[in-house]
């Protein structure tokens, strides 16, 4: 099996607010990231997919698909947007790094059609990022 | 929570400080073949980036596997407060015996660590200089178990 990795970036705003939860709850729990004017972060992804490759082509799966598809599935959807207001998959959710990679794994894995998502890693910052993979997969690349 | 994914969160720290490689059991001439310049009687320093991986289930009322001030607050005292500007070998209990390798500090920070109490402790990777690094996943990794 191999890996193959593209990476884009985004930049998008959010805020968190629970509206069960009281003004003073959505403080403490989220503090400045419940700032009511929201804020935001340029995003980085890494879609990591597995398979073999083509025998003819030598690829696992064209890049220039793959390219395609992040930029109608995840950059069309998600960049320069506000992802509590403009995103209909993470309406109700908090946007955390959390959610939104789970949101991104649900988009992207119906339209991988050569090999199979292996990883989706998204940064919020350089100091922060959530790795989504499929349970009982390792999400890091181990023999 | 999809139970068909597994989602971990990923944090990223930053320490300094001093080590020298020196193994006790070794001659002069040994430790100074063994670790090379890292044997300097004096020691030397690096800005280490330790990066710690949690998972777990997704809160679904606040989004988080954890509370993030949780768990910067927990590696502060757990391992900065003890780590930061500070001598691996001369400060650190558990390198007074080990040799404070990145190897080593991978262990320990692990062993530090394991005990947070909102989520799993999947894995360390510490960073010793951009060109290397290091990961220790404990008993998660298969090769790892008794």
């Amino acid at each position: 099996m191999v890996l193959l990795t593209r990476k884009i970036e985004f930049s998008a705003s959010h805020l968190y607010h629970n509206p069960n939860l009281s003004a003073q709850e959505n403080r403490r729990i989220f503090g400045k990231c419940n700032n009511p004017h929201g804020h935001g972060h340029n995003y980085t992804l890494q879609v990591t997919i597995e398979g073999e490759p083509d025998p003819v082509t030598g690829m696992v799966l064209d890049l220039k698909e793959l390219k395609g598809i992040l930029e109608r599935e995840i950059m069309q959807r998600m960049d320069h947007r506000h992802l509590n207001y403009e995103v209909p998959e993470l309406a109700g959710q908090i946007p955390t790094c959390e959610n939104i990679a789970r949101v991104i794994w649900q988009l992207l894995e119906p339209k991988i059609t050569q090999g199979r998502l292996h990883r989706v890693r998204l940064y919020e910052s350089p100091d922060l990022f959530v790795d989504c993979y499929r349970n009982g997969a390792n999400g890091a690349w181990k023999p | 929570m999809s139970g068909a994914l597994k989602i971990e969160l990923g944090r990223r720290y930053r320490f300094s400080a001093s080590h020298r490689l020196h193994a006790s059991q070794l001659n002069e001439e040994e430790n100074c073949r063994v670790f090379g310049k890292c044997n300097n009687p004096h020691g030397h320093g690096h800005n280490y980036v330790v990066e710690v991986s949690i998972s777990g289930d997704v809160d679904s009322a606040t989004g988080m596997i954890a509370n993030l001030a949780d768990l910067d607050a927990f590696v502060e005292r757990q391992v900065l407060e003890d780590f930061d500007h500070k001598s691996l070998n001369e400060d650190v209990p558990a390198f007074r015996e080990k040799v404070p390798t990145t190897e080593n500090l991978c262990i320990e920070i692990f062993q530090r660590l394991k005990s947070f109490s909102s989520a799993k402790l999947e894995r360390i990777r510490v960073e010793e200089t951009g060109n290397n690094s290091f990961e220790y996943a404990g008993d998660n990794l298969e090769g790892n178990r008794p």
